[in-house]
Formats: structure tokens, C-alpha cells, sequence
């Protein structure tokens, strides 16, 4: 695969030197420095590389970087808005959806996007949209929770 | 060797939990220490000699040898603690700044806590046994209470009044008639003022505290759900460099042979080898890991067991037992055999390690539950001073027990070395589920008599393997009698694991106990509590039976069940009902209640966090978690083969905790994992009349 030269990454244009069929989570990690997304796995079954791509969901450890072209990444450092935490992360905070943290920055950005496609999601819709993210520590209920609080703000944000 | 329950304490520490002393350690220079935090006040917390001493004869049962943190006031207000403790999630970060703010009425924000770094933080024998939140809580809170106290001395001399007409604020002390302040920087007036205090310093209790017994936020959540907290793979340095080691293709495999001409032509690598240790580095990951696919090696191997013999391998070496309990008139006896799997922590963060030499000082950064430990692991195999290693450990990707070694540690300090640079390892995760320890493997058997009026009238348990921790039963039986045996034909590497062995013994207790109570024809609630003296534990399972609703009825292929356990000075009890389909064997758990009681409750919303995490982790190693093994290979060596539990196995989890603020806190992350599994046996068992005795339990034996 050829190299790649540039990605767009929270909003802007980077260059790189990388081989197109490094694993997007190496870029991103080694290349870019752009830690919050995690290796857990490498096999696409615990979701803490997970990273969105054009919105959607992606488990960056086994994408090929060059298969992203010109596609708009989105890591967990680029979600605040000015210094201010975006719902999903807020809410995790407030109903202590997280223990040791390390699968908290993929399980987060999962729940962007489900929430992007489903504003006002149940319970079942919530729990087989994350059911591919493991948190090894055992918060799901939180998150659950943590999902349903931040799709109520959300809403709150739109009205 | 068989060791008895009444005696062991003073002979044999769980055998499972890494906890050795090292053999020599060099304390902290405290010159150099003092200086480093400049003007204020540091309080040092001082074990008492006899304690200390006593933990030593020990070898470490439970506490650490010198308990002793330093805390320091500087002149603007901002508190630093010293502690040897690890976070792995567990929140102990935030617990222990809430017992330094229970004392010192400054803002949480202005209180630091420098953890686990050998260099910098006083000995520790490492956060396991849930010791951080009896031992070292009270530990700070003394320390902050020192604070205090001198800074009321200092200023009833600054103001030359009595000390009752002074308060503390958060930077400085105020003469409450005239308002006249005085700040820390005047009272301390640029010097550092040291002082010693015993261990033993009288405290507040429970009832009076203000911040302690509340749920503070986690102090540093904002920098979990941002990214920006940099765990152990995270870090980076200056000229570093990524190293991979080949492993075998079987565990106890040794290198024969190793052609690694291709490797070495990589740009950027280079290939060490030192025995059996073959690593490679390079500057970047994905260099490193064609290095090692590179690299032709030929292994010699032995035959290994295979899971298949696994129990009777266990059994292998027991001596003879003694017969076990007769029954009387009126007395049924029951045999029964119980077996337990080994099983992984499987930490989401694989295990992890940057080392640095400079100037013949090695220093790494490592998650481990032992910083301590790890050291010294460092120090033997590098033949080192102590002194000239440091380990520091960056807040953990969790650890549940499994990160008490230095694996990655050693590993990347070797390479670091023949390098001369800085060197990064990251286990992948089929190394973590290979290389890393499980949880010991046990085949328990229980001989029992029980009276028709539904009293236990004998009782005899052995364990074999899987370890001390829960061994003793808490139903009071005349004659009871419960012993260990190791065994030496053990096939795979096993240490410590969230409450140790109490989830295996505690699972084949209280499912024995239901099997019993069938027996005699009754409620399997009445039955424990007619065999319960201890206060602590008849409240937990009444507590839990009242929330649950326990006794009302259920339809059709459901059931309802219950269990409870006691260790680390904690007690719990859980309820939970399933639903099992018979045509397809599947169980689905509808709902569970914990009750818990851990003496005064410090932090509630963390507490259920760690609650609710011991159940879903409990459930697993309940339901489906196994490794497979066969002739040295790992079979389950990911998580596509691996299950752990997920969003859909998470049942609704209600959690009741007893306060009991007259009692000492007792640490909480461990002890209510135990009683997950026997609720849920025993609910099958009320589903459906079978009985699973194993763990994980083999579900596919109730399809009919």
C-alpha cells in the first residue's frame, strides 16, 4: 500500500511519513502522539483504540491507515469545545462511569456516535450499541447511565 | 505440606499473594528530602518499633512492615502527601486525599498526592489486600492532624494567646475575637519545621467526619475522559526507543537456536540475546515487531498437561486427610466436589514498561500494584543497590492482582541497557494472556453432616491448590475443620487475584450450604441464619433478602438464590435471580442485590463503583471465564477466545450498603466479588433442580 502523507485530525491537517498498512492506532499513538486512544486488544474486540472517522465509529488498531484518505478523524483530544468538556465526557464524570480509565477514552467517543445516530436511545439500544466496548473494571451500568444523562443534555444543548 | 487453619496465621501468608519483604532496603535520605520541599511544615509518620516488628515475623501476612507516610505543608497552602500507595482504579487517590481534608480544612484541589515512586515515597509493601484504606487513610489523617495541631501551636506563640481562640482556614490561622490572620508563610517564617508522630495518634471518628463518608469526584477524572492522562504506554522520552521480545512457541520453552541476520539488517534495530532472552529494539513499534517475525528460532520444548488433567494432577500430591464428620441420629452426611478453573485478570492495559540508565541509575516507569517489589526484582537482576534503582508508577490501567510483578519492567530494562537509550515495551495482549499469572486452578471437597432441624452438624474442607484466603467456614459448626494443600504439580504460573481464593472456597461453601438447606427441606435464608452467630454477616443477608424481596414467587425456569461471605474484615451478601432456558441450556441473570457492610463507609458512590465492578467481574469467572491449555500453549489468548463479561451480561445490579460508623473502615475492592457466583449457582439450582459445581459452571449440562 502507498504511503501516506497528510490526515485530518481533530479539525486539522497533519502531515505524516507513515506506510499505508501501519494500523491507524500507531499513527495516531507513535506518530502523532495522540495517546488518549489505547491499544487493549489489536483484534478489534475490546474497543479502547476506538477513534470516529467521518463520524462513525472505527477500531483504529486493526484500519489501515491508508484507507482513510481524506476522511475526518476524531480522537478523544479533539472533543472538548474550548476547554469545555463535551456531554458525553461530562456525564461519565457525573455518574462515575469510569474506574482505572484506560478503556474510558474509546467507550466515550463509541457513545458520540451512538448518540449522534440515536438522540434518545433505551436502555437494549444502549447496551448493543457499546456491547463491542470492554471495560475489564465493570462500570457498564454507569455508563448506561452516563449515556442516558448525556443524551439528556444534549437534548437540553438543541432546545 | 498441610497447613491448619487456627495456626497458619503465623506460619504461612496466603501463598498466592505476592507480598515478600525484600531482603535489604535504603531508606530515603531525608536530608535530601527536606531540602527538595523547601519551607513549611513535613509531618513523618513513624511506625512503632513492636509493629513493626510483629508484621515482619509475620513475612508480611498482611500489613506492611513500616507503615509511614509524609505529608508536607508549604507556606502557600499547598499540601503534599507521600505515599507508596498505587492507583489501579480503585480510587484510592481520591480516598486518601478526602482523610488528608478531614483534617486540614484547605481546598481538595490544593492537596497532592505523589504515589508509588521508590524514590520519593516511603516503603511500601504494595496495594494489594485491600490494606490502603484501613492502614493508610488513617495513616494521612494523622499526618494532616499533626499538620494542624502545630500550625494551632505555632500561631497561639505567633498571637501569644490560648488555642481556643484561634481557627484554621484554608491559608492561615485567624485569632477569631480581633480577626487578626496570620499565614502559613508567617508561622513557619521561611524555615522547615520536621516533626516525628507516632503511628497511634488519637483521630475523629466516624460520626464527626465532614469530607470522609462523602462522594467526592474522582480528583483527577477530567484528565481520564480527556485523554490527557498518560498511562505507562503512554509515555514517551527524549531518543526512545521500542523494544519486543520473542516469546517462546510454549511456556517453559528454552532457545536453541536463533538465526536473526534479517532482523538485524532492519534499519535501526538491533537484536540482544542473553540466554533465553531474545529481544530486539528499534525506533519505532512496527520496526521492532518485523523485527522479531524476522527472526528464525528454533525452541526446545517439553510436554506439558493439558487442561483435561488438570483436577487430578491437583489432587496429585494431598496426603492422607482425616476422615471426615460421621452423621448421628437424625444426620444426613453429603459429599461433594467442587472444582475451579484458572482464570486471567486480563487488565485492559496490557502490561508496560519505559526504562532509562543514566549514569548507571535505572529508572523505570511501570504499571505494578508492587513499586516496591519491582525494585528489588530490578535490583537482582541487574546486581544493583537498591539505591540505584527507581520505579515509578504512572496511575494504573487496572490490576485486579495481576500486576504485582516486573515482567515488562525487566524486559525493558534490560534492552535499555544494551541500547544506551531509553526503551518502551507494550505486552500485546496474547502476551498478557500467556506470560502474565492466573489465578490458581482448585479442586475443593466438603464432607458435611446436617440434622434434620436443619443444623450443620460436621464439616470438613479441603482445598486443593487454589489457596487459604475464605477457607474457614462462618457457620458455627463444633469440630470444624478446614485445611489447604498446595500442590507442587500446579501446571501453569499462578499468584494473585481479586480476593485471592475466598471466591473459589466461598463458592463451594454457600453452594453446599443450599444443598443442605434442600436437603432438610428448607428456605435457604432460614437455613443460614439458624447456623449464623455473627452479627455482621446475618445483617448483610437480611438486608439484601429484605431489598430483594427474597421468598416471593417466581415463574416458570426462574430462580432465585442467595449467598454470602466474609474477608479483609468486610461482609457481603447477594441475591440474584436467572432465568434459564433449558432448550438451549442459557442462563440470563435478571436482576441481583449486594448487600455490604465494610465498617464506616468513606466514600459511597466509589464504593458501589468497586461493588458493582466486583459482581460483573464475579459473574465472569461464574459463567464463562476459563483458560484452556494444552501441552504448554495457551489456547485462550484473546479476548475473541477469552470471554470476559460485556454490556449485555451486565445484569441490573442493586447495591445496599450498611454504614457502620462505629467500626474502622475495612477495604472494599476485593471481598464482594465472593458471593456472585454461589447466588447464581444457587439459583439455577432453585430453577431447575441441578446442581453446577464448578466454576465456571457448566451450563450446557441443564439443556434437556
Amino acid at each position: 500500500m502507498p504511503g501516506v502523507t497528510h490526515l485530518h485530525v481533530n479539525g486539522r491537517t497533519v502531515s505524516v511519513d507513515a506506510d499505508g498498512d501501519r494500523p491507524l492506532l500507531s499513527v495516531l499513538r507513535d506518530d502523532l502522539a495522540l495517546t488518549g486512544c489505547k491499544y487493549g486488544c489489536g483484534q478489534s474486540q475490546c474497543g479502547a483504540c476506538t477513534v470516529l472517522v467521518d463520524g462513525s465509529p472505527v477500531r483504529s488498531c486493526t484500519r489501515k491507515t491508508g484507507t482513510v484518505g481524506d476522511a475526518e478523524i476524531l480522537t478523544i483530544e479533539g472533543l472538548e469545545r474550548e476547554g469545555e468538556l463535551h456531554p458525553v465526557q461530562a456525564a461519565f464524570l457525573a455518574c462515575d462511569a469510569l474506574q482505572c480509565g484506560y478503556c474510558t477514552p474509546g467507550m466515550i467517543l463509541g457513545a458520540v456516535a451512538l448518540l449522534e445516530k440515536n438522540p434518545a436511545p433505551s436502555d437494549a439500544e444502549i447496551i448493543n450499541g457499546m456491547n463491542g466496548h470492554i471495560c475489564r473494571c465493570g462500570t457498564y451500568q454507569r455508563i448506561v447511565a452516563a449515556i442516558h444523562e448525556a443524551a439528556r443534555m444534549l437534548r437540553e444543548d438543541r432546545a | 505440606m498441610k497447613v491448619t487453619t487456627d495456626s497458619a496465621e503465623a506460619v504461612e501468608p496466603e501463598r498466592y499473594e505476592f507480598n515478600e519483604f525484600p531482603a535489604y532496603h535504603f531508606e530515603i535520605d531525608r536530608r535530601d528530602f527536606a531540602k527538595l520541599l523547601g519551607a513549611g511544615i513535613l509531618i513523618l509518620l513513624v511506625a512503632r518499633n513492636a509493629s513493626a516488628q510483629e508484621s515482619r515475623n509475620r513475612r508480611g501476612g498482611d500489613r506492611p512492615a513500616a507503615i509511614n507516610a509524609w505529608l508536607h505543608l508549604g507556606e502557600s497552602g499547598g499540601v503534599t502527601v507521600f505515599t507508596g500507595k498505587t492507583e489501579v482504579g480503585q480510587n484510592i487517590r481520591t480516598l486518601l486525599a478526602q482523610a488528608v481534608a478531614e483534617e486540614l480544612p484547605i481546598p481538595f484541589e490544593s492537596i497532592r498526592l505523589v504515589m508509588a515512586d521508590t524514590d520519593l515515597t516511603p516503603y511500601d509493601a504494595g496495594t494489594f489486600g485491600s490494606r490502603s484504606t484501613p492502614d493508610m487513610a488513617p495513616q494521612l489523617r494523622r499526618a494532616a492532624a499533626a499538620t494542624r495541631e502545630t500550625l494551632l501551636d505555632l500561631a497561639a506563640a505567633h498571637f501569644d494567646c490560648p488555642r481556643s481562640e484561634l481557627s484554621l482556614t484554608a491559608t492561615g490561622v485567624v485569632r477569631t475575637a480581633s480577626g487578626a490572620t496570620a499565614t502559613f508563610a508567617d508561622l513557619t517564617n521561611g524555615s522547615q519545621l520536621t516533626l516525628e508522630i507516632p503511628e497511634d495518634l488519637a483521630l475523629k471518628s466516624a460520626p464527626d467526619w465532614k469530607i470522609s463518608g462523602t462522594s467526592v469526584p474522582k480528583v483527577d477524572g477530567r484528565f481520564f475522559v480527556t485523554g490527557r492522562h498518560l498511562f505507562t504506554s503512554d509515555l514517551t522520552l527524549p531518543n526512545l526507543l521500542h523494544g519486543k521480545i520473542l516469546r517462546g512457541p510454549a511456556l517453559k520453552a528454552t532457545l536453541t537456536d536463533a538465526d536473526t541476520q534479517a532482523a538485524e539488517s532492519l534499519p535501526g534495530v538491533t537484536v540482544i540475546r542473553d540466554g533465553d532472552f531474545l529481544g530486539v529494539t528499534a525506533p519505532s513499534v512496527h520496526l521492532a515487531e518485523r523485527a522479531i517475525a524476522a527472526i528464525e528460532a528454533t525452541w526446545s520444548r517439553q510436554t506439558q498437561p493439558s487442561n483435561s488433567e488438570l483436577f487430578a494432577l491437583l489432587r496429585k500430591d494431598a496426603p492422607p486427610r482425616p476422615a471426615g464428620p460421621e452423621p448421628g441420629e437424625d444426620e444426613t452426611r453429603h459429599d461433594r466436589t467442587y472444582t475451579i478453573a484458572y482464570i486471567a485478570t486480563a487488565p485492559l492495559e496490557p502490561r508496560a514498561a519505559v526504562a532509562e540508565w543514566v549514569e548507571g541509575k535505572l529508572t523505570v516507569w511501570t504499571g505494578t500494584q508492587r513499586p516496591f517489589g519491582v525494585r528489588r526484582e530490578l535490583a537482582e537482576t541487574f546486581h544493583l543497590p537498591e539505591d540505584r534503582v527507581r520505579v515509578i508508577v504512572p496511575d494504573t490501567g487496572s490490576g485486579y492482582g495481576g500486576k504485582h510483578t516486573g515482567e515488562a519492567a525487566v524486559e525493558a530494562a534490560r534492552l535499555a541497557k544494551n541500547a544506551g537509550r531509553p526503551v518502551k515495551i507494550v505486552w500485546t495482549r496474547s502476551e498478557e494472556f500467556t506470560w502474565a499469572y492466573f489465578r490458581p486452578a482448585g479442586v475443593i471437597d466438603i464432607t458435611s453432616t446436617v440434622r434434620k432441624d436443619g443444623r450443620i452438624t460436621g464439616w470438613a474442607f479441603d482445598n486443593f491448590n487454589s489457596g487459604r484466603s475464605g477457607l474457614r467456614s462462618p457457620y458455627d459448626v463444633t469440630g470444624q475443620r478446614e485445611d489447604f494443600h498446595p500442590s507442587p504439580a500446579a501446571p501453569l504460573r499462578q499468584g494473585s487475584y481479586r480476593a485471592l481464593a475466598s471466591a473459589a472456597n466461598t463458592f463451594a461453601r454457600e453452594r453446599h450450604v443450599d444443598d443442605l438447606a434442600r436437603s432438610v427441606s428448607m428456605d435457604p435464608l432460614a437455613f443460614r441464619l439458624k447456623n449464623l452467630t455473627e452479627q455482621r454477616m446475618r445483617a448483610v443477608l437480611e438486608a439484601a433478602a429484605e431489598a430483594f424481596a427474597w421468598g416471593r414467587q417466581l415463574a416458570d425456569g426462574r430462580g432465585a438464590g442467595l449467598a454470602c461471605g466474609t474477608e479483609k474484615g468486610s461482609f457481603v451478601a447477594t441475591c440474584a435471580e436467572v432465568a434459564v432456558d433449558r432448550a438451549t441450556g442459557s442462563v440470563k441473570i435478571l436482576r441481583t442485590v449486594t448487600a455490604f457492610e465494610c465498617g464506616a463507609v468513606v466514600n459511597p458512590e466509589h464504593l458501589k463503583n468497586q461493588i458493582e465492578g466486583c459482581l460483573v467481574m464475579g459473574l465472569g469467572g461464574a459463567l464463562f471465564e476459563e483458560i484452556l491449555f494444552k501441552d504448554g500453549v495457551i489456547g485462550t489468548d484473546s479476548f475473541a477466545t477469552y470471554r470476559v463479561p460485556k454490556f449485555r451480561d451486565t445484569p441490573p445490579m442493586e447495591i445496599i450498603l450498611l454504614d457502620r460508623k462505629d467500626l474502622p473502615s475495612a477495604g472494599a475492592g476485593e471481598t464482594p466479588i465472593i458471593a456472585i457466583a454461589p447466588a447464581i449457582g444457587n439459583a439455577i439450582l432453585a430453577a431447575t433442580g441441578r446442581a453446577l459445581d464448578t466454576l465456571p459452571m457448566a451450563l450446557q449440562e441443564l439443556q434437556s
